[in-house]
């Protein structure tokens, strides 16, 4: 019971609660909640972007729980027009889940099996190049906890986690001190690739600045020098970067002692995209004939390996599959979201906890706003506003339990602070699931 | 005066903290339509902080604010542009191709700038 009858402060404190903003998962947040305003008021140790996360979501009672065309109805209504919506659809799509527990996504692959329906997470416009890539030349990875005890060289490419991952530095790689890093910072190489100098270049001992879209010459370039091989002079023009500056750079990668490439969007959204993530991995593996090199990319959304993680296990393949035939199938750039969009092949669409308006590619968005959508989102978001039917969610590690991973693949259990009158994700998908069954088996016996 | 240059859509802290507040909310809109120029390319192009500019890419165009980047060191990203992502990026996406991964060029989009825009052009947007 949070309700206060007393007139003091109903005030509880959270230790150990989980900030599922940014793939970091930081799992050391201190949270102070008032309990009767159903908010958060004080974040102990979360980052500028995990305060935010915080504070912004308090409950706001006044929206509707459910509404069709923007309209308020029940639940119950909701649910049978979303279960009507999915089991007429030919092409029914399921999208998102990134910003969901482990849990739920568990039950959204469930109803896409049912559906025979095509299911994809965040990952095909995040870092789905990056799982295509390690799939062909296999992934040397680590933990962030190992980060943190040995590595003494980090290197940050297409990335910016000042901006991105606030902590992902402070907590875990460049600033703490480990096991085999007793001086912190001082025992650590930091060195940045980027097209542009950001706040991630700044903290870092060296900045390398290359050409847009030339990622994989630089990478290939840096290979061949750990095989032992010469440059032709020509990759200064294809980089912009000088050979003698390549060749410190590879001297530096071969002679530290632990060393991790993280890598973001900077090379799975540009030219060459897997081919990039894939020539990143296998430099790591290359230099490890010379030291201990890993490979982690930044993840972004709070639950997006997971979302990764619980669609491998549960079908085989970690985004992009289609059950249409009645078994698992995958295949970038015909079962992702955006191609099958911009094709204009769904016929309807249920996207959970992401908000593909605000960041589809144009013709997908222009398709996605011909058939009807159904929307799980806790916030009001572009997708929500134009959805047929909506539901309000509550805020996955702030009201519900459960486990998400960490970019490292860790699973971390979620503490919540206080309840919402919303119900989670997974508590509107059982009973959707239940009915599209009643559904599917009705026109079965029918047929 | 017009000129095409290659605007990579970013994130910054900013925008991540505005999306917390509301995607609805005037900080996210704000954050999301203002491009960022390097100072040398706005004293080329005649543009001051705060001047707004028409970006075109295919049949799509928007009407954005300008600012120069702050940066700390050196960079010599000339003729490169950034905006963090968000509905202003996406509408300048206009090409949904991925190359058969499911990934569009999202961070390589060729636009045509057009700037500073007279105040009756900028409010008719």
């Amino acid at each position: 019971m949070d309700n206060n009858i007393s007139g003091e402060p109903n005030i509880k404190v959270v230790k150990n609660a989980t900030c599922t903003f940014c793939g970091c998962v930081c799992d050391d947040m201190e949270l102070t909640v008032d309990l009767d305003q159903k908010r958060i008021t004080k974040a102990k140790n979360a980052c500028v972007l995990g305060k935010a996360w915080f504070f912004e979501h308090s409950v706001d009672e006044s929206r509707p729980l459910a509404r069709i065309d923007g309209k308020e109805v029940s639940l119950d209504d909701a649910i049978e027009e979303a279960a009507q919506i999915l089991v007429n659809a030919r092409f029914p799509i399921i999208y998102g889940m990134s910003n969901s527990t482990s849990e739920a996504q568990r039950e959204t692959v469930k109803m896409a099996d049912l559906l025979s329906a095509n299911i994809d997470s965040t990952s095909s416009v995040c870092h789905g190049p990056t799982g295509m890539g390690l799939q062909g030349v296999g992934e040397p990875t680590t933990t962030l906890g190992e980060v943190k005890n040995r590595a003494d060289m980090i290197v940050y490419w297409g990335c910016n986690p000042s901006d991105c991952h606030p902590r992902l530095s402070t907590h875990f790689t460049v600033m703490p001190k480990g096991m085999y890093i007793p001086n912190g910072r001082k025992d650590r190489t930091v060195i940045n690739v980027d097209v542009r100098a950001t706040a991630t270049s700044q903290l870092s001992d060296l900045f390398i600045q290359t050409k847009p879209g030339s990622d994989f010459e630089l990478l290939w370039a840096l290979r061949i020098l750990t095989r032992g091989g010469r440059l032709n002079s020509t990759i200064e023009e294809q980089t912009g970067v000088t050979i003698a500056v390549i060749e410190d750079l590879a001297n530096r990668l071969r002679s530290c002692n632990y060393g991790i490439l993280f890598f973001g969007m900077g090379l799975s959204m540009t030219r060459g995209r897997h081919y990039n993530t894939s020539a990143l991995h296998m430099l790591a593996t290359d230099l490890n004939e010379h030291t201990h090199f890993v490979v982690k990319p930044a993840r972004g959304h709070g639950n997006v390996t997971g979302a990764d993680t619980v669609l491998s296990w549960q079908t085989g393949y970690p985004f992009g599959i289609n059950f249409n035939r009645g078994y698992p199938r995958h295949e970038p750039g015909e079962f992702t979201t955006t191609d099958i969009l911009t094709r204009g092949e769904a016929d309807a669409a249920c996207i959970i906890a992401s908000d593909p308006i605000a960041n589809f590619a144009k013709p997908a968005i222009d398709h996605l706003k011909k058939i009807p959508v159904i929307s799980f989102d806790p916030k009001p978001t572009p997708t929500s506003e134009m959805a047929r039917v909506a539901f309000t969610t509550s805020c996955y590690g702030i009201n519900t339990p459960g486990t998400v991973y960490r970019m490292d693949d860790i699973p971390i259990p979620l503490r919540p602070a206080f309840e919402s009158p919303f119900p989670s994700d997974q508590e509107i998908l059982i009973p959707l699931i239940k009915r599209i069954r009643e559904l599917k088996s009705v026109s079965s016996a029918a047929a | 005066m017009t000129e095409t240059m290659l605007l990579v859509p970013m994130r910054t802290a900013k925008q991540g903290v505005a999306l917390n507040a509301g995607k609805l909310k005037d900080a996210y809109i704000q954050e999301t339509s203002t491009v960022e120029f390097k100072q040398e390319d706005m004293d080329r192009l005649g543009l001051k902080t705060g001047d707004r500019v028409r970006l075109r890419a295919g049949t799509q165009e928007v009407v954005v604010s300008c600012k120069p980047r702050k940066i700390k060191i050196q960079d010599t990203a000339l003729g490169i542009i950034f905006m963090p992502y968000g509905p202003t990026t996406s509408k300048l996406m206009v090409d949904g191709d991925t190359a058969g991964t499911g990934m569009p060029d999202s961070k390589h989009l060729m636009v045509e700038i057009e700037g500073p825009l007279a105040q009756e052009e900028s409010d008719g947007q």
